[in-house]
């Protein structure tokens, strides 16, 4: 395949661009945020899948695996949260969760 | 030829992530994202990494984004007014990183073309689970260590009480 490095960079960049944006826009909204840091975290891996296929070597791939173990841990313990929270207040709107003692 | 089906995926992976960003519901804004995942696995394996590839499909548009798509039905979130929605003014952070990374990315482009780079090598599946095992086998300890923290956590935060 002849597309350049270059332009598959890009393309990781814009979409991290996209899940920054989705976090900082959907700033009320639980579980926007978190597909806003799946985008990122899949942007990351394109990376990673990137430098991998052009230097030849499999350790990028590897780090994307891990990558995906990573976020596989985090949605599930950040998913109970939102139920957990969803439970106790009836919402998922952030600027409800605004005191420390339950 | 492969060039060509790399911009086109490329595309539908970008215009879905940014439909999955202005979606008015979540569950539109899931589908969306399962679309961009699926076009970016067909990159992964462009790119020579069938593996990452088929666990994208598996885990991510299969498990995580299900996962996803549970607790919206779960927690009734599906219908459009019971989510909050960002008002208008809290779009403009985000449009100016946006445009300030966009702006970044064209002032690259516009400075000059690096030559041409050689093509993709592929990485066999041996190769993958040969560099896995052989050299980063206390990584995928920690990482089963990871999950099963996760997992207690989990349990932790659901349990009835």
């Amino acid at each position: 395949m002849t597309v350049p490095l270059y332009h598959v960079l890009i393309v990781a960049t814009l979409m991290f661009a996209m899940g920054l944006a989705c976090v900082v826009a959907w700033r009320a909204n639980v579980i926007m945020m978190l597909i806003g840091i799946e985008i990122m975290l899949n942007a990351v891996m394109l990376t990673f899948v990137g430098g991998s296929a052009h230097w030849g070597i499999a350790d990028g791939q590897l780090f994307s695996l891990m990558l995906m173990a990573l976020t596989s841990a985090e949605v599930s313990l950040a998913l109970a949260m939102v139920v957990y929270l969803h439970r106790r207040k009836q919402t998922v709107d952030t600027d409800r969760f605004d005191s420390m003692k339950g | 030829m492969e060039a060509t089906l790399f911009y086109i995926l490329a595309a539908v992976t970008l215009i879905g992530t940014l439909c999955a960003i202005t979606a008015r519901q979540a569950v539109r804004a899931i589908v969306y994202l399962v679309t961009s995942f699926f076009a970016l696995a067909l990159i992964f394996y462009l790119l020579g990494a069938p593996l990452i590839a088929a666990f994208e499909v598996i885990i991510y548009a299969g498990a995580i984004m299900v996962l996803f798509l549970f607790v919206i039905m779960m927690l009734e979130l599906g219908s459009p007014e019971k989510l909050p929605k960002p008002r208008p003014s809290d779009w403009w952070p985000a449009l100016l990183l946006v445009g300030a990374v966009v702006g970044s990315v064209v002032v690259l482009v516009a400075d000059g073309q690096p030559a041409g780079l050689p093509g993709f090598v592929e990485i066999s599946a041996r190769q993958f689970a040969q560099t896995l095992f052989q050299q980063y086998g206390v990584a995928v300890e920690v990482i089963s260590m990871q999950l099963l923290f996760a997992l207690v956590g989990a349990l932790y935060l659901g349990r009835r009480r």
